[in-house]
């Protein structure tokens, strides 16, 4: 369990909030769509905070112009991974962006266990830490 | 001494003439050329002058191009060696601002040639230099300025720039928020850690230093980023979610800035902080080393007011923002508007565009006088700081959009139920906002609601709304665009 005021992940843009609907989903969806961005599902066991690339289920989905359809993919992975973490990511291509414009978690194991802070300490007073996730003390695919 | 002669509004074209010993008027000597068409690698200069008594506005105007230029007070013969038509900055235009007599607004232009490639302190040494000190005006302020591509592109701008930082971060679609530890002065480094530690867990995504912490007796800066980054890792750890405290490294030499920026980075911090007090040289030799060393850099602009406010004299914060996205900073103070500090509320979106636009288009009632290309510089991160709070969500998001650090210091320090839970009400207003207004909610009439619903499954929140929901800081502002009555200032 992890102690900070939410109890979870706090990764995504919604993660403070109750658990969307599909229905909420659906509405931040179609607003990335008139923004012309592209929409894409990913998943993982290995939430580190500085693990950018979790598993795309499928490619982003650049000529997907329908909410219902990009709910449908999410449900699919949903299905394929209820155990996981998953994230919808939209991608913005204009020029002097190019990157990710927004991204929210959607899925959550039913335990998160969270991280544990690794110090090591060097020299004088100072320290090197490593933020460890519990559980990928286990395999790939055995973690929650 | 020519004053009298009739030739006096006119250039001398005459070459013997124009050389002759001794003083001649601006406009005589070149420097007032009403028919000149700026080249699109010229610098242009919009300056709001106010002439002494007497004195012919274009004349004025001939003056401050002299004077930010070539000129010096009597003719020297030595120009005939150089090239000095092109090195003279040209005035081509003067109009009365409207509504406030004795002002001018004057358009001066400048070649190419006159700065040197990537110099912030040589362009601002021509262009804020002597003019500013010269006698026949009683007052100049600088208030826009078009700066070519041609010039844009020898700075190596922002560090990192927005578009990178949020990777770094993996935060994306909601503006970032931040803290400043209060007090300002007084803390011990292992009291100051605690406040890092609680706001960061709590739901910020950055704390800050404020401007005036150094190295001060009650706090080593050492013992301050030790303390402060076992705070930043533990809530990491506790979160998931990448934090950040901007280190204000700001001291009295390079070699003092140079020492606490390697211990920073040594400790696995991902920003540092400067004062703007510390100067553009010194400004661009840390955005040099950030550059290297991916660490973001956070500017605090402290020292502005007492240049950017009136509006008579100085020079506008818009250029100032120009110069620093240029200079190279990742983050900047640029005003909240509803905050306890200075700022009209369209002004301070002029501000955030020059920070974050691609391309800035002329829009007077934000006080911006030119379209100007940035040629891809990267964007900068506008910091909102000063007195905000909560309930000011919706306000917030509507006038700065996604792309700004929303700084809640008192508003997350002074929560009655604590630190953490000051953060928490934070965040959960901020995600709220951000999901009624994708999904179609108009937040500036609806915001107020939208809290209050949010605040129903949130205590934090409720406690911050009922404590400081009705403040505001409603003030005239000094700093307003005179644009209303303005003709095409193109």
């Amino acid at each position: 369990m992890m102690t900070n005021p939410t109890g979870r992940l706090t990764q995504g843009q919604f993660s403070f909030l109750p658990d969307l609907s599909d229905a909420e989903i659906t509405a931040q969806i179609a607003y990335g769509l008139a923004k012309g961005y592209a929409w894409s599902v990913e998943y993982t066991d290995d939430p580190h905070p500085r693990n950018s690339y979790w598993e795309m289920y499928g490619m982003p989905m650049f000529d997907l112009r329908d909410a219902a359809g990009v709910l449908a993919e999410l449900n699919d992975c949903r299905k394929a991974f209820p155990g996981h973490y998953i994230r919808l990511m939209a991608f913005d291509s204009t020029r002097g962006v190019e990157s990710v414009a927004m991204s929210f978690i959607v899925n959550r194991p039913a335990k998160e266990p969270g991280f544990g802070l690794v110090r090591q300490e060097i020299d004088g007073r100072r320290m090197r830490y490593t933020v460890h996730s519990y559980a990928t003390d286990q395999p790939e695919g055995e973690r929650y | 001494m020519n004053a009298t002669t009739p030739q006096e509004s006119a250039q001398i074209t005459d070459a013997k003439k124009r050389y002759s010993a001794g003083v001649l008027k601006y406009k005589q000597m070149g420097y007032w050329m009403p028919d000149y068409q700026p080249k699109d690698t010229d610098t242009i200069c919009l300056f709001r002058i106010t002439p002494q008594d007497g004195v012919d506005p274009e004349e004025a105007a001939a003056a401050v191009a002299g004077e930010s230029s070539t000129a010096t007070w009597t003719v020297v013969w030595t120009d005939r060696l150089t090239a000095c038509d092109s090195y003279r900055a040209k005035a081509y235009r003067v109009e009365p601002v409207p509504g406030t007599p004795g002002q001018y607004f004057a358009w001066v232009a400048y070649d190419l040639i006159l700065f040197e490639e990537g110099s912030i302190a040589n362009m601002t040494a021509s262009l804020i230099g002597n003019v500013f000190s010269f006698k026949p005006l009683k007052a100049a302020r600088l208030e826009d300025m078009r700066i070519p591509v041609a010039y844009i592109k020898t700075f190596k701008g922002p560090p990192t720039g927005l578009v990178v930082e949020r990777e770094r971060l993996e935060k994306y679609g909601r503006p970032l928020l931040g803290a400043t530890t209060k007090p300002k002065l007084g803390l011990s480094g292992r009291n100051y850690g605690r406040v890092i530690y609680e706001g960061l867990k709590g739901g910020l995504d950055f704390m800050k230093d404020d401007e005036n912490i150094n190295s001060q007796p009650f706090m080593h800066w050492r013992d301050r980023f030790l303390y402060v980054m076992d705070g930043v890792n533990k809530a990491s750890a506790a979160t998931g979610e990448v934090k950040g405290s901007y280190l204000n490294i700001t001291g009295a030499t390079m070699e003092d800035m140079y020492e606490r920026a390697e211990f920073a980075k040594e400790l696995g911090s991902i920003v540092v902080m400067v004062d703007l007090v510390i100067g553009w040289t010194a400004i661009q030799s840390m955005a040099n080393w950030c550059r290297k060393n991916d660490m973001l850099m956070h500017m605090h602009r402290a020292g502005h007011g007492t240049y950017t406010r009136q509006k008579n004299h100085g020079v506008s914060f818009r250029v100032i923002a120009k110069w620093l996205r240029l200079a190279g900073c990742d983050h900047l103070h640029t005003g909240t508007a509803v905050g306890k500090l200075e700022g009209d509320p369209l002004t301070v979106q002029g501000y955030y565009n020059v920070c974050r636009d691609s391309y800035t288009k002329q829009d007077l009632p934000r006080g911006l006088f030119f379209d100007m290309d940035w040629a891809d510089t990267k964007k900068v991160m506008p910091v909102a700081s000063g007195g905000i709070h909560a309930g000011q969500m919706h306000q917030l998001l509507d006038l700065f959009g996604d792309d700004v650090i929303l700084q809640f210091g008192g508003g997350t320090i002074g929560h009655p139920q604590g630190i953490q839970a000051g953060a928490v009400a934070n965040r959960v207003a901020l995600e709220a906002m951000v999901k009624a207004r994708n999904e179609g909610k108009d937040i500036k009439v609806e915001g107020p609601e939208i809290l209050k619903t949010a605040a129903k499954q949130c205590g934090p929140l409720k406690a911050a709304l009922d404590t400081w929901g009705d403040i505001s800081f409603n003030y005239a502002s000094t700093d307003t665009s005179d644009y209303a009555v303005t003709p095409n200032a193109a």
